[in-house]
């Protein structure tokens, strides 16, 4: 199943074109990390797939099978978005009371269980909370929605370190418990390089990258050699991309698996998802797209015949 | 939902059976070390078993104990259970967690003393020639990763 599927999605506000041609299929059972510069369509992508806004053009489905925004939709999809809105004059106890009426599903036992454990007492408001309380407050109340699909507008902006340790400790037993696949976006790469094995990269309102951590630093290396002979291999199309000074070159290329082609006197040297995302994001015309997320498009388009 | 594609019991995690007995282990990460972090906990469980922490039966902590105090995806850590249940280090038990089933061939001191010489040999080589220590340490890095690449992939042709 896939939790989140697109085809040629877009969304235009006025004539600026803040998502085009999207097409995804994001397998369940993953961490996604959701990566892109500011204003490159992170949000808006966030904001389609759980129905807070809709499509200009193309589709997106969730879950497998339904429309984004749909009644059923909703009910998987638990969302907490940036900075965690939370009403601050309101008490974690009084919060939990509303969320419950809201939703069709809500698991208060677990809610107030997990809170305890956290030490938030049920009286306090959460203008008194602590940014990691408040943050805790916040995935609490969208973990007890019991949720097959959880999506994270960058949760972890505002927090110390120990807090987003604590944060993400809890993301991912929830991925153990329940199951639950996450959607997280983020531009700091440093806490995605060891929580996220899935990678969407967005660009210009672009996606540049989608595709399996691990198959990804699977088929990049960094080739380290003679700036002289670097232009030879440049205008080769598996080099993503290159820093090079007068003596020395490094080209970040795409390999298409088994094979290494290394070019005599140069080293090759594993990436990592860190160095991959800047390479990309220096060069938008690049990108690294599976083919499954083409095949599953047309059998998208297919269906909507 | 299953959480990795394939080959995963019904309860991949063990939780059904909350065993008492905790591992006698328990996983750090470095990130200094630019292994990938599945490799890591690969190779704390080997060091603990030649140093003698583990034995055989002992359980390795749950994957969701990894998950809450490390705070890294649990599918990382069924990728480091697996690769030592290839190695035949570890065995899963439906129900129950992981445990350890293999103990590693300690080297005997003097192949061990043996090998010492001929690394101190090279290094010497490598001197003569004109590296570093820190040279030499890049060097034996990068043949390392070579060297790790060439037998996995000898084991893709065997598969």
């Amino acid at each position: 199943m896939n939790v989140i599927e697109t085809s040629g999605l877009g969304k235009s506000y006025g004539s600026t074109w803040a998502l085009r041609q999207c097409t995804l299929a994001i397998p369940a059972g993953h961490m996604v990390a959701l990566v892109g510069p500011n204003g490159a369509g992170k949000t808006t992508l966030l904001n389609l797939a759980v129905g807070l806004t809709t499509p200009t053009a193309g589709a997106i489905q969730v879950l497998g099978e339904w429309p984004a925004g749909s009644p059923a939709a909703l009910d998987g999809i638990a969302f907490v978005a940036q900075d965690t809105p939370l009403y601050k004059n309101l008490s974690a106890g009084d919060m939990l009371h509303l969320t419950r009426n809201l939703n069709r599903r809500f698991d208060r036992s677990f809610a107030e269980a997990r809170l305890a454990d956290l030490g938030i007492p049920l009286k306090r408001k959460a203008a008194a909370m602590s940014g990691g309380q408040q943050a805790q407050l916040a995935l609490t109340l969208a973990l007890a929605r019991r949720p097959r699909l959880l999506v994270l507008d960058e949760p972890m902006a505002t927090l110390d370190p120990l807090a987003r340790h604590d944060f993400m400790a809890t993301v991912m037993a929830a991925m153990v418990d329940d199951g639950v696949s996450v959607l997280l976006s983020s531009h700091v790469m440093t806490e995605l390089e060891r929580v996220a094995d899935y990678l969407v990269l967005v660009s210009r309102g672009r996606v540049q990258v989608a595709g399996e951590v691990e198959d990804l630093l699977a088929h990049h290396r960094l080739l380290t050699g003679p700036t002289t002979e670097a232009d030879q291999y440049m205008e080769h199309e598996n080099v993503v991309g290159s820093r090079r000074s007068a003596a020395q070159s490094h080209l970040l290329v795409r390999t298409n698996g088994t094979k290494e082609i290394v070019p005599p006197g140069w080293d090759a040297h594993p990436v990592g998802l860190e160095e991959l995302t800047l390479a990309y994001l220096r060069q938008p015309d690049a990108a690294a797209l599976p083919g499954p997320a083409r095949w599953a498009s047309t059998s998208l388009e297919e269906a909507a015949r | 939902m299953t959480l990795d594609k394939g080959s995963i019991p019904a309860d991949p995690y063990g939780e059904a059976a909350q065993v008492a007995v905790a591992s006698p282990i328990e996983f750090r990460l470095d990130s200094s070390t630019g292994l990938p972090t599945y490799l890591q906990l690969v190779q704390q469980v080997e060091h603990a078993l030649r140093l003698g922490y583990l034995r055989v039966g002992d359980q390795l902590p749950t994957v969701r104990d990894v998950v809450a105090s490390l705070a890294i995806n649990p599918n990382t850590v069924l990728k480091a259970y697996r690769e030592l249940e290839s190695r035949g280090l570890a065995a899963g038990r439906p129900g129950q967690g992981t445990f350890i089933e293999g103990t590693l061939g300690r080297v005997e001191l003097p192949a061990l003393a043996g090998l010492r010489r001929s690394l101190l040999d090279w290094m010497d080589g490598a001197t003569t020639a004109g590296l570093d220590e820190d040279g030499m340490a890049a060097l034996f890095a990068s043949s390392l990763w070579d060297f790790r690449n060439r037998s996995s992939a000898d084991k893709e042709v065997v598969a």
